[in-house]
């Protein structure tokens, strides 16, 4: 059975409930429609866990990822969560298209939009990119990632599991650890999981923490040990490739050896904490295996779950007008 | 020629006040100011209370944009090399020379060094005989001090100021915003503000040791002032400019990724802000400049860091520059030195003065004209301006170039 839906709860009805024509950040929602998006998941975990994964309520909609970055976990979650609705789906991968011969953002978001595309999905590699082609075209528009900026969707997938798990998000402390700086996975969290009223603690070698994080409402350190003492949730962020070479961090020994979470380091956390990763890990890095893989501990498979569910959760929700769903068109 | 008579107005002298009179034009230069007796032939032009005041000469733009510069009341400007290709050429030089004659006069700034790239000296001599009136690094940083120091000590030689960049390069790299709360929550590639002051720094040393005057185009930060002040006030030959956008503006007009809010220098926070309005009050900025650089969708509509840097300034330089005056930062005479005066003085060129025997390049303005700045009403090749919607006062009513009316 699907949890009592937050709209009821709060009084709202239909759009009331989230009155956005896109996705594209957890900044300006508010902390009602993120609870709302995660219960309307919750059904959608149910649907995947039984033996037909399938409804048709966007049966005839044309789904559209458009990807201008690279990208295989994010991408195949997206067109499974299409799938299991009943759309169409469509992939376009950047790098095989007309991008590389100069035609501009806008002009390509412009064709997506031409062909009657009913929802786009866009990960692109400059932050601000994915709202640009949402004030350009019809259809709602959900952001995959943009940049350093944000990645909705993994903040709600990480804020699902945490809920399942611990029961409840505010209250609970919950540690980002790693490269805070050029993630958007760490700013869609810190926005989330503050908005849900837990505390953030950002953790990080002091190159990989952005300037004036503070202000958007964590502690920051650069001890991890300090970091994640007594923490609730550690959620470990991939180390780039490109970072570990002398730039950033010395080498990707150092950075293990004070940042990589290891199970000495976790005894420092509460005892039940759980360990999150939004994929795809450096074994050996930012996580050791052990620990990515004590079943006990270690979250990561039901964050890939749990992410389908949330992206169906979506789709549904922002192609309510489009469908003519009672309340919502 | 006839003589012309403008009376009935209220003249900005840089050099003394602003009191009502009007202003006796023979042969292309000013004969008389104030209270005279207008030959009997003379045309007449009836200022009717407006402004007369000197031809705003716009040190650095970025494009040679007659309509907006007519719009904006600018008589004269320097052209910032940063050009495709570059002006490190006497031959680039002598046509850009040409480029605005009759009613604006372009007075081409020469790139330090061979395609900017920051290495090797370009024909300071030779552009200078060509009609280049400064040096200048453009919007780059030279990053060997060794460039650097030969660059002031020759552009020197030739009596051409050096204008520079002051945004240390290494720091700056690839960021386009300013460190801070906006550029952390946006996700941009961000600079700390100190990328300014270490440039000053070190710039000031460089011009100390090769005995050479130096200009910061752009300063926009307290530490900045900071050191401009005391270099001044131990003698040394130093002046700084700054554009409305960095004394009307902070950060937090990039929020939402708008891209005509991405500058060169960027926008600071507040407390900088604050500071550059302190910096105008105190004289410790002697020139504000448009950085005319009209950029269309080509450049403009794309994510923040993929974007150009630079807006279209000419048309608001004058309104943006009359509401310091009105908010009590800067007389009315004051601010025309900054526009007018004090530049024409660095690039070495007539200007600025009101005057017998100076130039008759005047403008009539109205300072109290109500409008709304709109991008879609701007005469500039392309609106790029973070002032949009923007309510201001003050309007152009007629440019004078050497005598000769121009609408």
């Amino acid at each position: 059975m699907p949890a009592a839906s937050s709209s009821s709860a709060f009084g709202l009805h239909g759009a009331q409930a989230f009155p956005h024509r896109h996705l594209t950040g957890i900044s300006g929602l508010q902390p009602h429609e993120i609870s709302f998006l995660l219960d309307e998941a919750e059904q959608w975990v149910d649907l995947n866990r039984s033996a037909s994964k399938h409804d048709d309520r966007l049966s005839g909609m044309t789904l559209i990822n458009a990807f201008f970055e690279n990208s295989t976990r994010t991408l195949l979650s997206f067109e499974i969560a299409g799938k299991r609705l009943g759309a169409d789906v469509v992939n376009m991968h950047a790098a095989q298209s007309s991008v590389k011969k100069g035609e501009t953002l806008i002009d390509t978001a412009m064709t997506l939009n031409a062909m009657r595309a009913d929802c786009i999905v866009i990960r692109h590699q400059s932050s601000g990119a994915v709202r640009l082609i949402a004030d350009k075209v019809d259809c709602p528009v959900l952001n995959a990632g943009d940049g350093w900026h944000e990645h909705p969707t993994q903040a709600l997938l990480d804020a699902l599991t945490i809920r399942r798990r611990k029961g409840a998000i505010a209250g609970l402390k919950v540690a980002i650890c790693g490269d805070i700086m050029h993630s958007r996975v760490a700013r869609s969290n810190i926005l989330a999981l503050t908005a849900l009223a837990a505390e953030v603690h950002v953790v990080g070698p002091p190159t990989l923490l952005p300037p004036a994080i503070e202000r958007m409402g964590v502690t920051a350190f650069t001890d991890f040990d300090r970091g994640i003492a007594d923490v609730d949730v550690v959620m470990m962020l991939r180390l780039q490739n490109e970072r570990m070479a002398g730039g950033f961090i010395p080498s990707p020994r150092e950075f293990h050896a004070f940042w990589g979470l290891t199970p000495e380091r976790l005894e420092r956390a509460k005892p039940d904490a759980l360990v999150m990763h939004p994929g795809p890990m450096n074994r050996g890095v930012e996580i050791t295996s052990s620990v990515a893989d004590d079943k006990r501990r270690s979250a990561i498979t039901e964050q890939v779950e749990m992410g389908v569910a949330v992206r169906m959760a979506c789709l549904d929700v922002l192609t309510r007008k489009r469908r003519g769903v009672d309340g919502w068109a | 020629m006839k003589d012309r008579a403008i009376l009935n107005g209220l003249i900005v002298n840089p050099a003394g006040g602003t009191a009502p009179g009007g202003v006796l034009i023979r042969d292309g230069r000013i004969a008389a100011v104030g209270y005279f007796d207008a030959p009997a032939d003379a045309d007449i032009l009836d200022a009717a209370g407006a402004m007369i005041a000197p031809g705003i000469v716009d040190l650095g733009i970025f494009a040679i944009d007659l309509p907006a510069m007519r719009a904006g009341g600018i008589t004269r400007a320097g052209l910032m090399p940063d050009q495709s290709p570059p002006l490190d050429d006497p031959g680039l030089i002598q046509r850009a020379a040409a480029a605005g004659k009759p009613d604006l006069w372009i007075h081409p700034i020469a790139a330090a060094t061979r395609g900017l790239e920051g290495r090797e000296l370009a024909e300071y001599g030779l552009m200078h005989a060509s009609g280049a009136k400064a040096v200048s690094c453009g919007r780059r940083w030279i990053p060997d001090s060794s460039v650097m120091l030969r660059a002031l000590k020759y552009a020197n030689a030739h009596d051409l100021v050096f204008i520079a960049h002051a945004e240390d390069g290494g720091l700056a790299g690839d960021a386009v915003a300013t460190a801070g709360e906006t550029a952390t929550r946006l996700g941009l590639p961000s600079a700390p503000a100190i990328a300014e002051p270490i440039a000053i720094m070190r710039d000031l040393c460089l011009a100390r040791e090769a005995g050479a005057p130096i200009h910061f185009r752009q300063v926009t930060t307290a530490a900045g002032f900071d050191l401009i002040r005391a270099a001044k006030a131990a003698g040394q030959a130093v002046t700084c400019g700054i554009s409305p956008a960095h004394l009307h503006l902070s950060d937090i007009a990039v929020s939402d990724f708008r891209t005509f809010a991405h500058l060169s220098p960027p926008l600071r926070d507040e407390s900088d802000r604050r500071a550059a309005l302190e910096a105008i009050a105190d004289g410790t900025i002697d020139v504000l400049c448009s950085a005319h650089d009209p950029r269309g969708p080509e450049d403009k509509r794309l994510p923040f860091a993929d974007s150009a840097p630079g807006m279209a300034g000419a048309e608001t330089l004058l309104p943006m520059g009359l509401a310091l005056v009105r908010d009590g930062q800067i007389s009315t005479e004051g601010l025309f030195r900054l526009l007018s005066t004090n530049p024409a003085r660095l690039l070495g060129v007539e200007g600025g003065v009101m005057a017998p025997g100076a130039p008759a390049d005047l403008i009539l303005f109205d300072p109290h004209a109500p409008w709304r700045i709109d991008v879609a009403r701007l005469a500039a090749t392309a609106g790029n301006t973070p002032f949009d919607g923007l309510p201001v006062q003050g309007r152009m009513l007629q440019m004078i170039k050497g005598g000769q009316l121009f609408a």
